[in-house]
């Protein structure tokens, strides 16, 4: 039996990141509002934003926790099975994540015990900087990684010796390439909406149970404050972020847009189906010339089709147009939301209303989904080049056996099931129990586990 | 653009770096593995509660120098990452699924009870145990050497096991061990410390007889490493080595009987020293042993620039405040709760 190890390889490798970017979508956007949530409680001293944060930290423990150990396996990953790529990319892009260690990750680590054990041992000034050193390190690790990968779709500032060795020549250009600034701020605002639409989510299901209602005013009304003013912002980067890859990745925004023949007065399909077979995409929907117009500016600009390169050149075409409707499907719904919020504030019912908080829970995970479909419109709108136009996925790949990586594959996707179902299930458990009060005058912010740390056992 | 390459050896400082990172995991992972390897076998539930929570707060922060080892070693040598860790597949991803099963113990045992809460301590064992064994092997086999062709692994899947890299799992997890049970000598008292003492004369016979086995067995693995150790003038240079580890042992020893407190610690990470600095004196300078020297393999001197710029401001911050969550945890896990 013949397995391909490059096959097997890009789908574990898909499977792992997927896996790994769930959990930074939380914790970036969590540990920046636990920040906010913990800075007014110390300023208004209001019990309720403490026992929020309380309920809130826990979670963002358990989702901590497997990010961290689905990232170590990521960092490991570009070596076991792109050898190919690490040796040819490593002068380039090993000093980016070098810093991301140096810079976020020890950060994140360190303080990270403040956060969660650290409660009756510091001040709470102390505390309060930890949690914001914690969210500050989630965003300088979102700032390295995204500039790397934004290097491999759009490489800049660097020359390459003989047999495909990249030399760097520019660090101003190869960390910030053309297309990081968008993908950094797109990619931190998703992160910022999926966790507003998660906690929103949560607290408009305590709403309907009619249970902590404090607590899920504030959850669901700080959530709303991000879906309207946010998702706007959201979708203007979005639209200049494929301006961005219009000028760099043509054929990527072919494979959107679902295009094969080059034209002028390109339109918007919003539904269909693109068939590679007979290379045309059938239209259910359409909206004339809006293709042109958003891209070039101009209803009458030139858009070109998949037809411009040869077959083999083609990302494939049905994942990245579907992925990419999902995605800005789901923004417009987050938009809706945001514009429901405000119909139902200003008549002083944002909280009171049954369908609207049935919607909220409908949309807990939409920012996942979201996160997800946008990485495959970029990753998958890529190929087949590894570094875009420079080095294809196939010259990247290791000496090892298909059948390893294959079991290797087998063996993450069984672990990760396991862990994934267990983790959601204590995030369930903590949800189910809800905010709690403070028994104990001192008990700044409760214990964070079973016991406090430190213990206080009088024998054993 | 910033390049040093005219004034510093770049690629001795950045394999210095690199050595000095893999270093401090080994110390730092190495006592939580090593609590983890002990673990079922503490005397009582509120023993095994203590363990945890004297690691918990730092378990991240200590993983996070593997992954500085693993992406150091991508940045400052990509040729050796990419020669190494296709090498080493299997063992690699069998590790890494070891540390996740460890690593989400710590927050899932904390929230259940009953059966799950056992499931979670034994997650928590065998995915330590599997951690520590594989990077016991992963360490024989880079010793062994790995097959080189042309910039890529040439050998077989299976090259890094035998008898050699077997030994040196199984005495990792007994280095591991002795870290771990000393540093539960320090961080707790009453039944868990006296547990924890002779877990740790335990772990420190183990740790000898290794030991002893590898500084038989590794000169004799090839030519080169025989001729480095016990040739004139090296031997005389390199005598101090096996000597000092020598009087260590028999420090420690001593001082578990004499039931002191943090000098185990300190003397279980004065052995790792000496055992590290041989390994060092074996290698040296090969970054693929060998076959590929720290010269050959290293990454651009602009790109080593940057990292040591990186490192020399960086670094000392990172240590800093690694030392400030060590103080702030500071004392035993069983007197200072209020
Ligand atoms: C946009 C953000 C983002 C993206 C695209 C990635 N990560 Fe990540 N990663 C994070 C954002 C993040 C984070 C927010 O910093 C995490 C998540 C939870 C955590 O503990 O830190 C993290 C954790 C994390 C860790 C554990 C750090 C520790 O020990 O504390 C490693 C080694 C990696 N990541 C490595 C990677 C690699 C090699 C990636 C791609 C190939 C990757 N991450 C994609
Ligand atoms: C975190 C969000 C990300 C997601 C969801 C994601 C998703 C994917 C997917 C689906 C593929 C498979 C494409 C295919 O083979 O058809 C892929 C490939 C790949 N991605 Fe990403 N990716 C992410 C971030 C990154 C980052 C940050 C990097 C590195 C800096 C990266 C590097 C790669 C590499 C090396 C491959 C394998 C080669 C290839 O198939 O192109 N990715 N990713
Ligand atoms: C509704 C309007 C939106 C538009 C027009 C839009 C546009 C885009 C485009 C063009 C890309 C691909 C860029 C490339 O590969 O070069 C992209 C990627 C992505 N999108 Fe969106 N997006 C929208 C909404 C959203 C929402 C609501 C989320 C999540 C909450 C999201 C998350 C992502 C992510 C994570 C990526 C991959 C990372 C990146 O390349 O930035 N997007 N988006």
């Amino acid at each position: 039996m013949d397995l391909d190890p490059i096959l097997l390889s890009r789908i574990q490798f898909a499977f792992t990141i997927s896996f790994h970017i769930i959990f930074p979508a939380l914790t970036i956007g969590l540990s920046s509002w636990l920040a906010v949530v913990e800075g007014l409680w110390l300023i208004t001293g209001h019990k309720v934003y403490q026992e929020v944060y309380k309920l809130w930290v826990k979670i963002f423990a358990v989702t901590f926790a497997m990010g961290v150990v689905s990232g170590v396996v990521m960092s490991y990953q570009l070596g076991t099975n792109w050898s190919g790529f690490s040796d040819s990319i490593g002068s380039v892009l090993g000093p980016l994540f070098a810093f991301e260690v140096l810079t976020a990750f020890f950060l994140e680590a360190s303080f990270l015990g403040i956060m969660l054990f650290g409660w009756d041992r510091v001040t709470r000034g102390m505390h309060f900087a930890s949690t914001v050193i914690v969210a500050l390190g989630t965003v300088t690790s979102a700032f390295w990684i995204l500039s790397a990968n934004s290097w491999m779709q759009t490489p800049a500032g660097y020359e390459i010796s003989n047999t495909l060795l990249f030399q760097p020549t520019s660090w101003m250009e190869i960390i910030f390439n053309p297309s990081f600034p968008y993908r950094l701020l797109h990619m931190v605002i998703a992160a910022y909406l999926t966790t507003a639409f998660f906690v929103g989510g949560i607290g408009s299901w305590y709403l309907l149970k009619k249970r902590n209602l404090p607590h899920a005013r504030i959850m669901v009304g700080m959530a709303m404050l991000m879906a309207v003013f946010v998702t706007p912002v959201q979708i203007l980067v979005g639209d200049l972020h494929g301006v961005n890859t219009f000028t760099y990745q043509p054929a990527k925004v072919a494979a959107i847009e679902g295009l094969w023949e080059t034209q002028k007065g390109a339109p918007a399909i919003l539904l269909g189906w693109p068939d590679k077979t007979e290379e045309k995409t059938k239209s259910l929907l359409e909206i004339p010339k809006l293709t042109s117009l958003l891209l070039t500016h101009d209803p009458e600009g030139e858009v070109k089709g998949l037809k411009e390169w040869p077959k083999e050149e083609r990302p494939p075409v049905a994942i990245v147009f579907w992925s990419f409707r999902v995605m800005v499907g789901i923004g417009l719904l987050m938009l809706a939301t945001g514009l429901m919020a405000i119909y139902l504030h200003f008549r002083k019912k944002l909280f009171d209303k049954k369908w609207f908080q049935r919607w909220c829970l409908a949309m807990t995970p939409s920012g996942f989904i979201a996160v997800l479909a946008g990485w495959f419109v970029t990753e998958i709108g890529r190929q087949p080049y590894i570094v875009y136009g420079l080095m294809r996925t196939a010259q990247a790949a290791s000496p090892v056996m298909g059948r390893h990586v294959l079991l290797s594959l087998v063996a993450f996707v069984v672990v990760y099931t396991f862990i994934f179902g267990a983790g959601l299930y204590y995030i369930a458990k903590l949800i189910k129990k809800g905010p709690q009060p403070f028994l104990k005058q001192d008990d700044i912010y409760g214990s964070h586990g079973l016991n406090p740390p430190v213990l206080r056992y009088s024998d054993a | 653009m910033l390049d040093f390459s005219p004034l510093l050896d770049l690629p001795l400082i950045s394999g210095g770096v690199i050595a000095a990172a893999i270093f401090l995991y080994v110390l730092l992972d190495g006592f939580d593995l090593g609590v983890g390897i002990l673990f079922p076998f503490a005397p009582s539930e509120d023993c095994r509660n203590k363990m945890m929570n004297s690691i918990a707060p730092f378990w991240d922060g200590n993983e996070t120098w593997l992954v500085l080892g693993g992406g150091g070693l991508f940045a400052t040598f990509p040729l050796a990452y990419a020669i190494l860790l296709p090498a080493f597949y299997i063992p690699i991803i069998l590790m890494l699924l070891g540390l996740i099963f460890r690593g989400v113990a710590f927050e899932f045992r904390f929230k259940s009870k009953g059966k799950m809460h056992t499931l979670w301590d034994y997650s928590f064992h065998f995915g330590s145990l599997a951690a520590a064994f594989f990077q016991g092997v992963l360490l024989g086999a880079f010793v062994e050497g790995v097959a080189v062709k042309g910039r890529a692994f040439g050998g077989g899947s299976f090259d890094w096991l035998n008898a050699f890299s077997l030994m040196t799992g199984i005495a990792l997890i007994f280095g591991y061990a002795l870290l771990g049970s000393t540093w539960t000598i320090l961080k707790t008292d009453a039944k868990t410390q006296e547990w924890a003492r002779k877990s740790a004369l335990y772990s420190l016979l183990y740790v000898a007889l290794f030991m002893g086995l590898v500084c038989l067995w590794v000169p004799f693995l090839n030519d080169k490493l025989f001729v480095r150790w016990f040739t004139f003038p090296n031997l005389a240079y390199l005598c101090p080595i096996p000597l000092l580890t020598v009087v260590t042992f028999i420090s420690l020893y001593k001082s578990l009987a004499k039931k002191q407190e943090a000098q185990p610690f300190i003397l279980a990470i004065l052995l790792f020293s000496l055992g590290y600095l041989g390994l060092m004196v074996s290698l040296w300078p090969w970054i693929v042993p060998y076959q590929i020297s720290l010269w050959q393999a290293a990454a651009n001197p602009k790109s080593l620039s940057l990292i040591l710029i990186g490192v020399f401001f960086l670094l000392p911050i990172t240590l800093g405040y690694t030392a400030y969550s060590y103080y702030v945890f500071r004392g035993k896990s069983g007197h200072h709760y209020e």
